[in-house]
């Protein structure tokens, strides 16, 4: 096994570092940026289908960016990087948020049907507004920061389609050009926040291996400021 | 058929038990030879006593009326009830106090998290002695206990409570903005801090970037001196407090052990000055924490400096057996 155990001083915390690296929509940035900071990312970028790369000095693990959270709070990943959105939406993973990486730049954003003011009139008339949406959290603590009353549906593929078909009244989603919003006949009503790609890391491994997790933030700020 | 437990609770069958059991022994067995005889206490107070010593949650998660109305909590940790023992029972005795306790706590957790909302800790309190002997005393303990589970890896994280509280003061920030960037410290969301610290109105880029570099400083005593460097009242304080307590650590041969951590913060509302946190680099979490809590006595009428530390029981096990396995793993090689 290709395993290696950094040697047996006390203290001394085992193997290469691992990185969590998101999938997806962050990905070929997330490459980039890597790139920009010295780390060979070739590997990744060929289509081989394995999860794991080991490059030097440090160990790239590939995986859904709302999984990000979960390994890197366990530590099974010492840091890693995923969206702003996913780190509010599981606000209770208990992960260091090192740096605003500045790209995958997007908008979380309460949307509606062109035109049409059922979401007025649903909150007008019944109270509250039904709304669709990825986001149960952060919605949530959305309306109720502006003291408004909701009936919230998780759904948990193309939330654009809920309203179209009468399965709410708006929705709540994250917005990068908005083509997809245009494309289904829906606007920006309010824009909730925005949202970056954020480098975090292990409450552990931060303490444990802090060199190693000081020089690899200084090398991705100096990378994300290019 | 399957009759449910409540979520965050379980059975323990004998063989992990007889694990449990051979651990709980040998940190004992620690404690006690050090001079701390174990204590026990009910299992549920008042909610009024443990309130009076919980300034930041007030009082248990689980609260309940007994039989005659009478509001009662289950414990959340043992510090209260010690010290709530030793204002009563010892108020005649002489200081110091010291006291180990094996002792089953009780907190709320997020449903679905992992979480437990049982836990056991193993702990000591030292009432009576004040830094920096008391709390290298309790280090020097701590120490002797990870070397008791077999932990020989296990870092001890040093800090201080008050630093941020009175370098914020000392920057002119107070109430909720103050609160709000301890908040963000604590939970180390970066990002949020500097945002937040750049929305106060009267801190300059050079007390912002202040508070975000001593955040971030943690490592052996040069550390204390690079942070003497970011200048201040509240850094010469922290900082002096820090060096006194580890050179009596120095004194004792544990500071190999120990990280000082200028980003370290407790989420408990009685910690003042040194604050303690214990980690091994085979688990991702905290395996247990503590520190001084010099004006909790105070609350209880009893103004006596002390301090103490406690180790989640599972979780030092959890080590232990990644500690084990991988012993093994390079044993093979």
């Amino acid at each position: 096994m290709n395993f290696q155990v950094a040697g047996l001083s006390p203290a001394k915390p085992d193997g290469p570092l691992k990185l969590a690296v998101p999938r997806g929509a962050l990905f070929g940035e997330t490459l980039d940026i890597l790139d920009g900071a010295g780390i060979d990312t070739s590997e990744v970028r060929g289509d081989s289908r394995s999860l794991i790369f080991e490059t030097e000095g440090m160990t790239l693990v590939t995986m859904r960016p709302s999984d990000v959270p979960t390994y890197v709070e366990a530590g099974a990943a010492d840091v890693g990087i995923t969206g702003k959105d996913v780190l509010l939406e599981q606000a209770d993973r208990m992960v260091y948020e090192l740096l605003d990486l500045g790209f995958g730049r997007c908008r979380m954003v309460l949307a509606g049907r062109k035109g049409d003011e059922r979401m007025g009139e649903s909150q007008r008339r019944l109270g509250m507004m039904r709304i669709a949406t990825k986001y149960p959290r952060i919605a949530t603590e959305y309306f109720e920061r502006t003291g408004r009353q909701i009936e919230l549906i998780e759904v948990k593929g193309s939330v654009e389609l809920a309203p179209l078909i009468g399965l709410g009244d708006g929705i709540v989603d994250l917005v990068a050009t908005g083509r997809t919003l245009e494309e289904n006949d829906l606007e920006v009503r309010e824009e909730i926040l925005e949202c970056t790609a954020r480098f975090v890391a292990n409450r552990v491994a931060h303490k444990l291996r802090a060199a190693e997790v000081d020089e690899l933030t200084a090398k991705l700020r100096e990378a994300a400021a290019k | 058929m399957i009759h449910p437990i409540p979520p965050g609770t379980r059975d323990v069958l004998p063989d992990e038990m007889r694990e449990l059991r051979r651990l709980q022994r040998a940190l004992l067995e620690v404690f006690e030879a050090r001079g701390y005889g174990e204590v026990v206490t009910p299992a549920i107070e008042y909610d009024e006593v443990l309130a009076r010593g919980e300034g930041r949650t007030g009082g248990g998660s689980y609260r309940f009326f007994d039989e005659s109305g009478d509001l009662l909590a289950l414990r959340s940790d043992m510090t209260v009830p010690i010290a709530r023992l030793v204002a009563g029972r010892l108020a005649g005795a002489e200081p110091p106090h010291r006291f180990s306790y094996m002792a089953s706590t009780y907190r709320a957790v997020r449903p679905q998290r992992g979480q437990m909302r049982e836990f056991i800790q193993a702990g000591v309190e030292l009432i009576g002695l004040p830094a920096p002997q008391g709390t290298a005393e309790i280090v020097e303990v701590l120490e002797a206990a990870l070397n008791a589970a077999g932990l020989d890896r296990a870092v001890i994280g040093l800090g201080d409570a008050d630093l941020y509280r009175q370098l914020l003061t000392e920057f002119g920030v107070e109430g909720e903005a103050r609160d709000s960037i301890i908040n963000r410290l604590a939970t180390h969301d970066l990002v949020g801090l500097e945002a937040e610290l750049s929305a106060v109105e009267g801190i300059d880029d050079d007390q912002c970037a202040t508070c975000v570099a001593l955040s971030q400083m943690r490592g052996g005593s040069e550390i204390l001196e690079q942070a003497r460097g970011l200048g201040g009242v509240a850094v010469e304080r922290a900082t002096a407090r820090l060096q006194e307590t580890f050179e009596e650590l120095e004194r004792r041969g544990v500071a190999d052990r120990v990280q000082i951590d200028l980003g370290l913060l407790r989420d408990l509302g009685y910690y003042s000055g040194a604050i303690l946190e214990v980690y091994d680099p085979a688990v991702g979490h905290v395996l247990g924490g503590g520190g001084r809590y010099d004006r909790l006595l105070e609350r209880f009428g009893v103004d006596l400096p002390a301090a103490g530390f406690a180790l989640y029981l599972e979780r030092v096990h959890v080590a232990q057996m990644e500690e084990e396995s991988r012993r093994e793993t390079v044993g093979d090689r």
